[in-house]
């Protein structure tokens, strides 16, 4: 049994916000299915008493001041900004 | 004879004996890039002007003053998933062809400061995702010891540019590999250095969890010149680690004797090839010449590295990479009805296909269902794989083993099926995973190509990789050959 369908894979592409073709979510799902079936290998391991890694040091949270510093020149913002019209970030239509 | 066969020792002393300029210097880099580049298509984008300029401000500053950076007047090349200001950083990704950035990342602010000289950017697989720099949105880069076979990767255009004399130095990025595998491949010397040695600060993110910068240059006393540089805790990355930064070039004593040396049977079982395993072997025999002394042990769970890194490094991915979504930078899409459109298309229009690859697999691992099944049984067993180096480290100094299973391979040859590709980077995987040290060094050749040696280390102790490096490196000549192009 496939691990991953086409259907599964469309569905995975448009929470990633991906544009995928039927030929292009076919070879996916083929791929995917092999890698996802490869990373199964993990079950043969009993972790069920094997804490999580959050960190590979054993650093928690860092903290500091809150101190407010000066943000970036508006200018700088929007420099490489695809489309921008006064000061701000110009995107299509939102709502149809 | 080129000027970059010399060490950094040598050349600043060159320098001050006013034998040479930090010009001669650049324009030797430049001369070699206009001449071999077009051949081994290592660089992205020149500096050129404002390497020349740098040069001259340098070159006065050396006849009026009397304090010098650590790397002063030496050039560098930058990978290009690390943001330079106002040198295009593209992550050799279409999505990012025009990126323009408004800062340095702290590398380069620390590299800048430490008067070095940045040449260009280097070439990459695309967003630091594979092992050959074939992913590249761009340019194919070349191996120099045999054109038709690929540098290794993801940060290929580092470790071809180095070993071509390009460049004496160069940074790259390392998630699962990415230096030390190309390093093996081009027959230079790569470092990954500890998780949070190094600043991750305007390194474009992949894996943050994985992910460290670390330097790629022909000879040891090199390499632990720009760690000195780049290491150390910067407020910007939390992550960074608030630990001592020790004098690195002073660890290259050449003593090892007594040295305690683990030799994970794992690491030259099944996959790896003979050829690479007797090289491996002769170099563990030239260390015990010099007083060291090995043993074999297990790493027990390295067999799973390989897939826990493939669900953990995609999921870390699909979040690292919802950024680029054509508002704030970087391409858009022409032809868009509406926003949900607008970022469908330019993403599927701006990524190659095994950025899409891992960023699905990352999605599925991460989305409800499944998360528990994926990537927390990753999380797991990477506390597993954690484990298994803390316990060889209670015994041994170093771990040593090979850093790849085989020399470069032809270019093409692993393209086809993304698990093969994988395959490759199986000896380098746990080290990211543990958050270890690891190093690439040139230990013989096999056909005319080079074979990496690794050498894995405790947390922090970069000094202890370097002094074995170093030790071996004096005792044999493989970092002294060069292609010929």
């Amino acid at each position: 049994m496939s691990r991953i369908s086409i259907e599964q894979v469309k569905h995975v592409a448009h929470l990633a916000r991906l544009a995928i073709t039927e030929e292009e979510a076919a070879m996916f799902a083929k791929q995917l299915d092999a890698i996802i079936t490869f990373a199964e290998q993990l079950n043969e391991l009993d972790t069920e008493n094997v804490p999580p890694t959050s960190h590979v040091l054993n650093m928690k949270n860092v903290m500091r001041e809150d101190v407010p510093t000066a943000g970036l020149p508006l200018e700088d913002v929007l420099k490489n900004a695809p489309d921008h019209q006064d000061g701000q970030f110009r995107v299509p239509a939102i709502l149809e | 004879m080129s000027l970059f066969d010399y060490r950094v020792s040598e050349l600043h002393s060159l320098l001050h004996k006013k034998e040479i300029s930090v010009s001669d210097l650049v324009d030797e880099s430049f001369k070699r890039i206009h001449e071999v580049d077009e051949k081994v298509q290592a660089f992205l984008t020149l500096n050129e002007e404002q390497a020349r300029t740098k040069a001259k401000e340098l070159d006065e500053k050396l006849a009026t003053e009397k304090e010098f950076g650590l790397l002063f007047g030496m050039p560098i090349g930058i990978k290009d998933n690390i943001v330079t200001k106002g040198l295009r950083t593209t992550c050799a990704s279409k999505i990012l062809y025009n990126f323009d950035p408004i800062y340095d990342a702290t590398v380069v602010e620390r590299l800048h400061q430490a008067d070095a000289v940045t040449i260009g950017k280097l070439n990459m697989d695309e967003f630091a995702m594979g092992s050959s720099t074939e992913n590249s949105g761009f340019q194919l880069t070349r191996n120099p010891w045999d054109l038709e076979r690929v540098p290794g990767g993801s940060s290929g255009g580092s470790a071809a540019a180095v070993a071509a004399g390009e460049v004496p130095f160069a940074l790259g990025s390392d998630t699962g590999g990415s230096i030390r595998q190309p390093a093996a491949f081009c027959g230079v010397v790569g470092l990954k250095p500890t998780y949070g040695r190094v600043s991750r600060y305007g390194l474009v993110a992949f894996a943050s969890s994985l992910d460290q910068i670390g330097p790629i240059t022909r000879n040891v006393e090199d390499n632990a010149y720009l760690l000195q540089v780049i290491s150390g805790v910067d407020p910007m990355d939390s992550t960074s680690a608030n630990v001592d930064v020790p004098d690195y070039v002073s660890a290259l004593t050449g003593d090892i004797q007594g040295l305690k040396i683990a030799v994970p049977k794992e690491y030259l079982g099944e996959g790896v090839s003979e050829e690479v395993r007797q090289s491996v072997l002769d170099a563990l025999k030239v260390l015990e010449g010099l007083g060291a002394t090995w043993e074999e042990v297990s790493l027990p769970h390295s067999k799973y590295a390989l897939a826990t890194y493939y669900l953990l490094a995609s999921s870390e991915a699909s979040a690292n990479l919802a950024r680029f979504d054509g508002v704030r930078y970087g391409y858009r899409t022409d032809n868009a009805k509406n926003l949900i459109d607008m970022y469908k298309q330019t993403r599927s229009e701006g990524f190659g296909n095994e950025v899409k690859r891992r960023i699905m697999l990352g999605t599925f691992a991460l989305s409800s269902g499944h998360y528990d099944a994926y990537y927390k049984k990753a999380q797991k067993v990477r506390t597993l794989i954690k484990q298994d180096f803390e316990n060889v480290f209670e015994k041994y100094d170093v771990i040593i083993g090979p850093t790849t299973p085989t020399p470069a391979f032809k270019i093409g040859e692993k393209t086809s099926d993304p698990l093969t590709m994988y395959a490759n980077d199986i000896l380098t995987i746990p080290v990211n995973l543990a958050g270890v040290p690891g190093i690439s060094i040139p230990c013989g050749f096999v056909n005319g190509l080079p074979v990496g040696l690794q050498i894995i280390g405790k947390h922090f102790d970069e000094s202890t990789i370097y002094r074995v490096a170093h030790a071996f490196e004096q005792a044999t000549d493989y970092h002294k050959q060069k292609p010929t192009l």
